[in-house]
């Protein structure tokens, strides 16, 4: 599993955590180019079948960040995404998508070093987990 | 609050003692219609109806093990807005579950609607109930419920109840108006009505019975066969969940899968007014499928079946309430009940919730809190 690379594909919220990215950049840190990131307007406008295909199409593991709860900008964005990611927890694992690889955190817009952090560990993780299998098989 | 009314059964005939119990209610004032199960002259077929007029009760059935859909939509649909006169819905349990979900979606309403709840002895799938009443005629409900009645799990001929029904802990109707009680009785002398509500306590009333109080065999039966049927639902689920256990399994599961989705339009609780699959969402670009194949040298088609079953299990899971429709559609024979609901005990065990238990209980995707659920965050 050495040479496995994760794709993690990263659902982002354009107020805090895509803020984040951005700062992370700016501030020159380094993070694994392991992630795609996908700017959304807020956690909660993202439906669980973006998670499912996404998996499915052989992305190693999904993020969804946004706002803290209380900052989101939408008012409770944040909190119907996670009762969404909470009922994928609950049906996707007896299919093999382990929990780890649907992933909901919260980061601010200041916290560019913790987005950073978040995702090297978030990919450390996921090697360990191995690739996803949807990635090896025919999946109808 | 429940009131008990007991009901002469003559000449063994229970049927005959329900259309007449029917025709004094239908004759109420205030009854627009009764909603029921009858035999239609075509075939041998069961079907829900509409009744309006008492001479039309000659071939109602609600104790046939003829379940070919649940009826839940219908009554939506007879509901969701106001019709100034009161319709009673005779009812399985898993079918007042159901419709629970849709009023707590706001596509049903309870305010003209008597729900009467038979005690639920289990159906047949649509293909065994056709050669089950090809083979036994006029006879064969009588034959079904005595079977049952007696302890004999409904296994005639070869013909066994449909796994839906086997694994289902709610053979009671829990939140209807008016029960029919059948369970730990022997309907060939008697039948007991129970009220569950002010309403049903309405209906009673004006109806002229003498009230007595629920037999206590009853509640052993229930008890009883409650837990037989939990044990199988637990064998079910342990075999289902390792013949789905991976991508891999669960391919292979719904490998005979064409995308028709008659599932879908079967399910009393796929809620969508317009399903995703069937837009333009995904009538794809042709190169779009040129390149996709490209990308392992082949593509199953039609795409997205997978993608379609967990997106539905997302949909409805916490709605479903177990009524093996989903099974009973399926061109292909796909056990879809199995699957469907053993996904949904586990979605509905993580909110703490419970299809169709209470008009009070909000769908758990339709409300959320500050401070919950801390540990979806916090997955390592
Ligand atoms: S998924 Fe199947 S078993 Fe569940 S409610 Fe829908 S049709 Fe009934
Ligand atoms: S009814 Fe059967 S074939 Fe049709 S979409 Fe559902 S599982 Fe597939
Ligand atoms: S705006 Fe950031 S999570 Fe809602």
């Amino acid at each position: 599993m050495e040479d496995f690379e994760p794709i993690i594909i990263a659902f982002v919220c354009n107020w805090c955590t895509y803020t984040a990215a951005d700062l992370a950049g700016t501030s020159r840190l380094k993070y694994p180019a392991n992630v795609r990131l996908i700017r959304v307007m807020c956690t909660g406008m993202v439906d669980p079948k973006y998670i499912i295909k996404t998996l499915l199409e052989g992305a190693d593991a999904v993020l969804i960040s946004g706002c803290h709860p209380g900052d989101c900008h939408y008012i409770n964005g944040n909190y119907k995404a996670r009762r969404r990611i909470k009922l994928l927890h609950a049906l996707l694992p007896q299919f093999g998508f382990e929990r780890e690889r649907v992933k909901l955190t919260w980061i601010g817009a200041s916290d560019g070093i913790e987005f950073a952090e978040t995702i090297a560990e978030m990919v450390k993780e996921i090697k360990m987990l191995g690739p996803v299998k949807t990635k090896l098989k025919m999946v109808i | 609050m429940s009131n008990t009314i007991k009901i002469e059964v003559k000449d063994q005939n229970p049927l005959t003692a329900l259309k007449d119990f029917f025709g004094s209610l239908l004759n109420l004032q205030d009854i627009g219609a009764l909603f029921i199960s009858q035999h239609l002259p075509m075939k041998s077929v069961v079907m829900p109806t509409l009744i309006t007029d008492s001479d039309h009760l000659q071939r109602i059935d609600p104790l046939a093990p003829a379940f070919p859909l649940n009826g839940a939509k219908l009554v939506a649909r007879l509901t969701h807005k106001s019709i100034g006169k009161k319709v009673a819905a005779v009812l399985r349990p898993c079918e007042i579950r159901a419709f629970i979900e849709l009023v707590k979606l706001k596509q049903g309403r309870l305010e003209e609607l008597i729900i009467i709840g038979v005690d639920c002895l289990g159906a047949y799938n649509n293909e065994d109930y056709k050669s089950f009443v090809d083979k036994n005629g006029p006879e064969s409900t009588r034959l079904f419920y005595q079977n049952i009645l007696d302890g004999k799990k409904g296994l005639i001929d070869g013909i066994d109840l449909a796994p839906a029904c086997k694994a289902c802990e709610h053979p009671v109707p829990e939140t209807a108006d008016i029960i029919i009680a059948l369970w730990g009785i022997d309907i060939n002398k008697e039948l007991f009505v129970i009220t569950q509500s002010p309403k049903g306590d309405d209906i009673i009333d004006k109806l002229n019975f003498n009230k007595t109080d629920e037999p206590a065999t009853r509640l052993e039966a229930v008890t009883s066969l409650k837990a037989d049927k939990i044990a199988w639902r637990d064998k079910m689920f342990a075999q289902i969940d390792e013949e789905t256990n991976s991508i891999e399994k669960l391919t292979k599961y719904l490998a005979g899968c064409v995308n028709c989705y008659n599932c879908r339009v079967a399910c009393p609780v796929c809620y969508c007014k317009e399903c995703v699959f069937v837009t333009d969402v995904f009538n794809h670009e042709p190169f779009q499928y040129l390149k996709w194949a490209d990308r392992k040298g082949i593509l199953k088609m039609p795409t997205d079946t997978i993608f379609f079953h967990i997106t539905r299990m997302a949909h409805i899971s916490l709605a479903c309430v177990g009524c093996g429709q989903c099974s009973n559609a399926c061109p292909n024979n796909i056990p879809l009940t199995e699957l469907f609901r053993s996904a949904a005990f586990r979605a509905q065990k993580a909110f703490d919730y419970e299809a169709g238990r209470d008009f009070a209980e909000s769908p758990p995707l339709a409300v959320f809190h500050e401070d919950e659920f801390s540990e979806v965050t916090s997955v390592k």
